[in-house]
C-alpha cells in the first residue's frame, strides 16, 4: 500500500468513544482524550470584551472563542482568530438571595468549592464534586462557564448540578433548565450564569476514579425532590443523563434496603455505557448501580458503607 | 565517623528549593535554535520521499534534515560500557520507521512558532508496512523490525536480526527438571509486566554549541555524560575529541537519561549549522518515543518439599525491547539474576531468555532494570507456593531465603557476605503486624483488609565494568574540591561522596566543594546507573581522599624537614609523631602555589569483581472495597538492608521515592496500545503516576550490614526500593478477595470483574 | 498586545503575541523557578499566584494577566528560603524540579488553611506531582514547618 500524507506532527488523532445505545452507533466526542498535542495552540487575536453584545458579535465568527479558564481549550488544536475574554464583565462572582444562587460564568472552580452558603445547602455535594478535580491551582484557572458550556462527558461539577436544580441563563437564549442545555447543540450564544435555585431537593454527589484527582470512571449524584427520588450518572464516558424514579420503586415512607437495591439495578439499566481508557462499559454500569444504591443510602440516612457480605 | 551516615542537607538543596536556574532549560543561550522532531504516524513503514523545501525556504528555518543528511554508521543510544552488549541498530534517521514516535524529519528554526508551521508543511510519502506488535509472536516472525545487512551485535549476546532477537541465552545449575520432578508441590505461572515510564519530572532536553576550538558542546540532562561523548562521535561519526558533554543540575532520571535519548538531534543540527542548537522534549515526546521499560512476560516454575524447602526455580523471560535494542540484552539478566538468587539453597535453576524487536517503542533502563519484574514473577509464585503448600509465606521465606554466608549459585556464584534479609523480612512483618493480620480482616464496613509480603535484592555496580574515578585537590587556606565522573541526578551523589570525603579528609564537609560533570575535566565514570554511585565511585573517593592525605603527609614531612614515617596527619596539620612539630594544612595548600613542584592533587579510579546485593522486605496492608474494586493502600512497611546508610535522610527518600513507582506500576500506571501501535497514555492526563493521595502510610527503617568491599561498609539503595510492592501488593490483593493477579497494574475494574466472576 | 501586570512587586508593560501562556511570559522575564513538566494542567510545577491564589501558569493565558499581580518563586525568596529549609532537612527536595511550583503552592496553602490536617493537606497539594520523593518527606517537611511557624506566633 502506498498512501500519500500529509504528516500530521502530532501523530494521532483523538480517539473517539464509540457509543451504543437503542442498537445504534453514534460517536461522541470524547474531550479527555482530545489531549494528543505536540504543539500549542494558535490565537491570532485577544480581545477584554466591554460588554457581552461584544462578546456575542465576535462569537459569531466561527474561528473565534470564548475563553474561559482556558484549561481544556488550549489542549485542541484549534487555531483560534480571536480568543474572546469576559473577565473584565464582573461575571467572576457568586450571588445569593432568598430563592437561588447565581454563579457567574467566570467564577473558578475553586470559588465555587469554597463557598459556604452554597456548601451549607448543597451539604457538601458540590464541594464534594470539585474536591477531586486535578488540584487546587487547576481549580483556580478553570471555569464554571467553560466546564458547564463544554458540556464534558467527564465533567464532575456538570453532573452534581443536574442532581440539584440549576438553570443557565444565556446571553440570547435566556433561562434554560440545565438538563435541556445539556441537549441542546452546542452554538454561539454566551453562557452568563449558572443559577443554583434553592428548591427543596436534598442531592448526594459521589463519585468512583482510577487514582485520587483522575477523572471520574462514573459520576452520580443522586437527589430527593417534590417529585421524587432520581439519580443523574456522568461519565459513562458520554454525557450526564437523569433516571427519575418513573416506576415509583421508591415510593414509601420508609426507604428500604430491598427497595434500594431493586432502582439502583432498574435505574443502571436504563442507562447506556461505553469502554475507553479508563474503564470498561460492563465495569461503569456495575459501579453506576454501586454508587446510585449508596447515595440513596446516604438520603435516606441508611449507613453507607459498601454494603457487600463476607466472601 | 563525623558525616557518614547523618543527614547532611544536600550542597544543591538551597539553590534548588529557592528556584535557582540551574537546569538545562534555565542555562541555556537565549539564541538556540529550537530543535524538534518530525514523526512517524506509523508503526512500521519505508520512507519513500519526502518533500522538504517549502519548509526549508520559511523565513527563520535554519535546516530540515532527513534519512539523506545523516551518517550511515549504526549505533545504540544506550547509556553503556563500550563495547556495549546492545546492537547497533540505530541511526540518527533511518529510511525505515520502527514505531509510532519514530523520527523521520529534524526541524530547526529561529523560534518554536517557526518551527511548528515547517513542520506541518512537510511531506512524507510512505510505503506503510504491516507492523509487528505482539511480542509473543516476534520471534521467527516473517516480518522483520531490523532486516538490515548492516545491523551488528558487538558482544555475543545471543542476537540475531533476522530472527528478531536481541538477545537470547541460557543459564543452568543442577538439573532443574529432575529436581522439579521430585518435588511435592510445583507452582508453575505467567507474570505479565508492561512498559511502564520513569515519568521523571524534567522531560529529555540538550542544547550544544561549538566553542572557541570548534568543539561540539554537549548540555545535556543525562545520567551518562560519558557515554553520551562516545555515542554521540560514533552518531555523527566525528572524532570523540571533538566533544565535550557537561551535565548540569538535572530533574530526576530514573534510568531514562541513561539512554541518548535526545542529545543527537540538537548536536547534528550545531554541527552542521554551527549555530547553537536546543531540544525540549514535551510530555508526549517523553511518554511516546523515550526509553521506558521494558515488557516482560517471565514464567516461573518454582518446587518444594511438603515442608516447605524450595528445591528448584526456572524462570523463562521474554522481554520486548521494542524497536531498538537499548538495554534488551542486559535489562532481561536481571529478571533471574535478581530474583532467583533470593533463595539461594535451592538445588538447581534454570534461567533462560528471549528479548525480542517489536513495532513498539523502544524500551531503555527503567529503575531495577528487569529485576522488578522478575522479582514481581518469583516472589508472586513463592506466595502462590505457600498457599499451595498451607504455609505462611513469611515462614516459608524464612526457611529459604539467602543468609549472610550464603553462595548464590543465581547471582554468578557470588557469596552474600553482607545479608541481613533474614532480619528485614523478620521486622517488615513484625511492623506490619503480620500475626495479627494474616491473611484479611473484614471490617465492620464490609471492606477488606489484606496483607502482603515480598523480598528484593538488586546489585551495587555492574561487576567488572563499572569504572569511577575521583579526583581530590587541595586549593587555596587548604579547602578541598572533590571532582566527580558521576551524575548527581537529585540523589545527592555530590553530597554524600563529600560527606565520605570529609570523614576520610577529618574536615567538615563544608570545606569540600564537588563539581561535577564535564567531560573535559572530570575523572572518568562510567555514570549514574546500575546502583553504582555509592558503591563504586564511593570507594574511589575514598582511595582518592587516602592518596591525597599520602601526598600532603609527604609534603608536610618534606616541609617540617623529617620523614614521612614520622608524620601523620589530622585534617587541621601534618605533625612531626616525635617532635610535635606541625604544618597546618592551610599553609601546606597555599605554599604549594608558590614556587611548588608539586601539585596536592589526587585521582584514583575503582572498579568492583562483584557487585554486593542489597536486600530488602516490605510488607503491605491493602484495603479493598468489594463493590467498587477501589484499593486502599494502608500501611507500606520496608526494612532494607543497603550496607552502611551514608545519609539516612538522602536514603529514606530514595525509599519513600521507590516504594511509590513500585505502587504506581502496581496499581495505575498502565500502558495500551491499539491495533496501529498508538500508545493512548501520551500524556500525564493519561498516563497516571500516583499522587499524594494515591499512596497510604510509608514506614521506612535500614537494618545494616557491613560490606566490607564498600566505603564504610555502603552497598546501594536507589533500584532495589522499586521491586517489592508489585508482589507485596498483589498477595495482599489476593489475601483480601481471593483473586490471583499476574499482570500489572491491578485495576478496582479488574477486581470487580473478577470477583464476579468467582461468584457465578 | 500590550500587558501591563506586575511581576513580583514590579510594574512591567510588555508586548506579548496572543497565544502566549502566562508560564513562557514569566521565565521570558527571567523568572526561571518556573517549569513545566506536561502540556495538560496535570502536573503543578507551573504554579505561580495570580491575585494571592496558586494558578497553573501553563494554563493561563499572558494576556489574562493583564492589570492583575503575579508572583513567581523569585518573588518570595525569603518565604521560599524559609520553608525551603524544611524541605532540604528532610532531602526531600531530590531533584528539585518540581520544587519551586510545590513551594509556591505550600505558601498559598499556608495562607488559605488554618491548622491543617494531614489530610487537608494531601488534598491541596494534590496537584502537585513528584516523582522523585514519594511525597512522605514532603509531608514531614511541611509539618515540620507548621509546626515551627506555630511556635513562633
Amino acid at each position: 500500500m502506498t498512501e500519500r500524507c500529509k504528516m500530521d506532527p502530532y501523530l494521532v488523532g483523538s480517539k473517539s468513544c464509540f457509543f451504543w445505545k437503542k442498537g445504534k452507533v453514534e460517536i461522541v466526542d470524547d474531550a479527555e482524550v482530545q489531549n494528543r498535542r505536540n504543539m500549542m495552540f494558535t490565537i491570532r487575536e485577544y480581545v477584554k470584551v466591554s460588554s457581552l453584545e461584544e462578546a456575542y458579535e465576535l462569537n459569531q465568527k466561527k474561528t473565534n472563542v470564548i475563553f474561559g479558564g482556558g484549561v481544556w481549550l488550549r489542549l485542541g488544536k484549534k487555531h483560534i482568530q480571536t480568543a474572546i475574554d469576559l473577565s473584565a464583565l464582573g461575571l467572576d462572582g457568586i450571588t445569593e438571595d432568598a430563592d437561588a444562587f447565581s454563579i457567574g460564568c467566570m467564577t473558578t472552580l475553586h470559588t465555587l468549592e469554597i463557598h459556604e452558603g452554597i456548601h451549607a445547602y448543597t451539604k457538601g455535594a458540590v464541594r464534594e464534586s470539585l474536591r477531586h478535580i486535578v488540584g487546587v491551582q487547576m481549580r483556580n484557572c478553570a471555569t464554571v462557564g467553560g466546564s458547564i458550556f463544554g458540556r464534558f462527558g467527564f465533567s464532575d461539577i456538570l453532573c452534581c448540578l443536574m442532581g440539584l436544580d440549576c438553570d443557565v441563563e444565556l446571553y440570547r437564549g435566556g433561562r434554560v433548565a440545565l438538563t435541556d442545555f445539556t441537549r441542546m447543540k452546542k452554538d454561539t450564544d454566551i453562557l452568563v450564569r449558572v443559577i443554583l435555585k434553592k428548591s427543596p431537593v436534598e442531592t448526594v454527589y459521589l463519585s468512583q476514579r482510577n487514582t485520587a484527582t483522575d477523572f471520574p470512571v462514573v459520576s452520580c449524584a443522586v437527589s430527593k425532590d417534590m417529585q421524587g427520588y432520581r439519580a443523574v450518572v456522568g461519565a459513562r464516558p458520554c454525557m450526564p443523563v437523569e433516571v427519575r424514579d418513573t416506576e415509583g420503586i421508591l415510593c414509601s415512607k420508609a426507604i428500604t434496603e430491598k427497595q434500594i437495591h431493586a432502582f439502583g439495578a432498574w435505574a443502571a439499566a436504563q442507562l447506556a455505557f461505553a469502554d475507553n481508557t479508563r474503564a470498561s462499559g460492563a465495569y461503569r454500569r456495575h459501579i453506576a448501580e454501586v454508587l446510585i444504591k449508596r447515595g440513596l443510602r446516604q438520603l435516606t440516612g441508611g449507613n453507607d458503607g459498601c454494603g457487600f457480605g463476607c466472601i | 565517623m563525623k558525616y557518614v551516615n547523618q543527614p547532611v542537607r544536600k550542597k544543591d538543596a538551597m539553590a534548588l528549593v529557592t528556584g535557582k536556574p540551574v537546569y538545562t532549560d534555565d542555562i541555556a543561550p537565549k539564541d538556540c535554535l529550537v530543535v524538534k522532531v518530525l514523526r512517524s504516524p506509523y508503526a512500521h513503514a519505508e520512507i519513500l520521499e519526502i518533500q522538504k523545501e517549502t519548509a526549508e525556504k520559511m523565513p527563520g528555518i535554519v535546516c530540515v534534515l532527513t534519512y539523506a543528511d545523516v551518517p550511515q554508521r549504526r549505533f545504540t543510544m544506550a547509556g553503556q560500557t563500550y563495547p556495549e552488549p546492545s546492537p547497533y541498530d540505530r541511526l540518527i534517521l533511518d529510511k525505515r520507521v520502527r514505531f509510532v514516535g519514530d523520527a523521520v524529519a529534524i526541524v530547526a528554526g529561529e523560534d518554536e512558532k517557526t518551527v511548528d508551521r515547517a513542520m506541518k508543511t512537510i511531506q512524507v510519502k510512505y510505503q506503510v508496512l504491516e507492523p509487528l506488535l505482539d511480542f509473543r509472536q516476534a520471534k521467527d516472525h516473517p516480518i522483520l523490525v531490523h532486516p538490515e545487512a548492516d545491523w551488528k551485535a558487538l558482544c555475543p549476546v545471543g542476537a540475531d536480526n533476522k530472527r528478531n532477537l536481541c538477545a537470547s541465552g541460557l543459564e543452568e545449575y543442577g538439573d532443574v527438571d529432575q529436581v522439579l520432578a521430585e518435588c511435592d508441590v510445583v507452582v508453575e505461572n505467567t507474570y505479565h509486566t508492561k512498559a511502564v515510564q520513569q515519568t521523571m519530572m524534567e522531560t529529555f532536553r540538550t542544547y550544544t554549541q561549538m566553542d572557541t576550538y570548534g568543539r561540539l558542546n554537549v548540555i545535556s540532562s543525562t545520567q551518562v555524560p560519558f557515554h553520551v561523548r562516545r555515542i554521540l562521535a560514533h552518531a555523527l561519526d566525528i572524532p570523540k575529541s571533538s566533544i565535550r558533554v557537561i551535565k548540569p543540575r538535572i530533574g530526576g532520571g530514573f534510568g531514562a537519561k541513561q539512554t541518548v535519548v535526545a542529545e543527537v538531534y540538537p548536536a547534528i543540527v550545531t554541527w552542521k549549522t554551527g549555530r547553537p542548537a536546543k531540544i525540549v522534549y514535551t510530555r508526549e515526546e517523553s511518554l511516546i518515543a523515550s526509553s521506558p521499560r521494558h515488557e516482560m512476560e517471565v514464567k516461573v516454575r518454582i518446587g518444594a518439599t511438603r515442608d516447605g524447602r524450595i528445591r528448584g526455580i526456572a524462570v523463562n523471560t521474554l522481554s520486548n525491547t521494542g524497536a531498538f535494542g537499548e538495554h534488551g540484552p542486559t535489562t532481561v539478566g536481571l529478571s533471574g539474576h535478581k530474583s532467583i538468587p533470593l533463595y539461594s539453597k535451592a538445588e538447581a535453576f534454570r534461567f533462560q531468555y528471549d528479548v525480542v524487536y517489536t513495532n513498539k517503542m523502544s524500551a531503555g533502563a527503567y529503575r531495577g532494570y528487569g529485576a522488578t519484574q522478575g522479582i514481581f514473577a518469583v516472589e508472586s509464585a513463592v506466595n502462590e507456593l505457600a498457599d499451595k503448600l498451607g504455609m505462611d509465606p513469611v515462614v516459608l521465606r524464612e526457611k529459604n531465603l539467602t543468609r549472610e554466608g550464603d553462595v548464590m549459585h543465581g547471582y554468578y556464584g557470588e557469596t552474600a557476605n553482607s545479608c541481613t534479609l533474614d532480619r528485614c523480612l523478620e521486622r517488615a512483618a513484625q511492623q506490619i503486624g503480620w500475626k495479627e493480620k494474616y491473611p484479611r480482616r473484614i471490617m465492620p464496613d464490609g471492606k477488606i483488609r489484606g496483607v502482603g509480603i515480598a523480598m528484593a535484592m538488586q546489585g551495587s555496580g555492574i561487576s567488572g565494568v563499572d569504572t569511577g574515578a575521583v579526583s581530590v585537590k587541595i586549593n587555596d587556606d587548604g579547602f578541598y574540591s572533590l571532582s566527580i565522573g558521576a551524575a548527581d541526578m537529585g540523589t545527592g551523589c555530590d553530597t554524600i561522596l563529600a560527606q565520605m570525603a570529609a570523614d576520610c579528609l577529618d574536615c567538615s564537609v563544608d570545606e569540600i566543594v564537588v563539581y561535577g560533570v564535564d567531560t573535559d575535566i572530570s575523572p572518568y565514570d562510567s555514570g549514574s546507573y546500575a546502583s553504582s554511585t555509592t558503591y563504586v565511585t564511593g570507594m574511589a573517593t575514598v582511595k582518592a581522599c587516602e592518596a591525597l592525605v599520602e601526598k600532603m603527609k609527604a609534603y608536610g614531612a618534606k616541609k617540617l624537614g623529617c620523614g614521612v614515617e614520622e608524620v601523620d596527619f589530622d585534617g587541621e596539620c601534618v605533625y612531626n609523631l616525635n617532635s610535635g612539630r606541625s604544618i597546618s594544612r592551610r599553609d601546606m595548600a597555599n605554599e604549594a602555589m608558590c614556587a611548588a613542584e608539586e601539585a596536592l592533587f589526587a585521582t584514583e579510579a575503582h572498579s568492583s569483581p562483584i557487585s554486593p546485593p542489597p536486600f530488602m522486605a516490605g510488607a503491605v496492608e491493602v484495603e479493598i472495597d468489594p463493590e467498587t474494586g477501589s484499593i486502599q493502600l494502608i500501611d507500606y512497611v520496608a526494612v532494607v538492608d543497603c550496607g552502611t546508610v551514608i545519609n539516612p535522610n538522602l536514603a529514606r527518600v530514595q525509599v519513600e521515592g521507590g516504594l511509590v513507582q513500585g505502587i504506581g506500576m502496581t496499581l495505575h500506571e498502565n500502558i495500551t496500545y491499539d491495533e496501529k501501535g498508538r500508545l493512548a497514555e501520551n500524556s500525564l492526563m493519561q498516563y497516571k503516576i500516583p499522587t499524594r493521595l494515591d499512596i497510604g502510610k510509608l514506614r521506612v527503617e535500614f537494618d545494616s550490614s557491613y560490606e566490607q568491599t564498600g566505603p564504610f561498609g555502603a552497598k546501594s539503595i536507589g533500584e532495589i526500593v522499586i521491586n517489592t510492592p508489585a508482589p507485596a501488593i498483589a498477595q495482599a490483593i489476593y489475601h483480601a478477595t481471593g483473586l490471583r493477579f499476574t499482570e500489572l497494574p491491578i485495576t478496582p475494574e479488574k477486581i470487580v470483574m473478577g470477583l464476579q466472576k468467582h461468584a457465578d | 498586545m500590550r500587558i501591563r501586570l506586575h511581576l513580583n512587586g514590579k510594574e512591567i508593560t510588555a508586548e506579548v503575541p496572543a497565544d502566549m501562556m502566562l508560564l513562557d511570559f514569566v521565565r521570558a522575564q527571567g523568572c526561571y523557578s518556573v517549569k513545566r513538566g506536561c502540556e495538560t494542567s496535570n502536573c503543578g510545577l507551573c504554579t505561580v499566584w495570580m491575585d494571592e491564589k496558586p494558578v497553573l501558569s501553563c494554563s493561563v493565558l499572558a494576556a489574562r494577566a493583564d492589570g492583575h499581580r503575579v508572583v513567581t518563586l523569585e518573588g518570595c525568596q525569603k518565604e521560599a528560603e524559609a520553608f525551603g529549609a524544611y524541605l532540604a532537612d528532610q532531602g526531600a527536595e531530590q531533584c528539585g524540579y518540581c520544587s519551586p511550583g510545590f513551594i509556591m503552592n505550600v505558601l498559598a496553602m499556608e495562607k488559605e488553611l488554618e491548622n491543617p490536617t494531614d489530610e487537608e493537606i494531601r488534598e491541596y497539594l494534590a496537584g502537585n506531582l513528584c516523582r522523585c520523593s514519594g511525597y512522605e518527606g514532603q509531608l514531614r517537611a511541611i509539618r515540620a514547618y507548621l509546626d515551627a511557624r506555630k511556635r513562633e506566633a
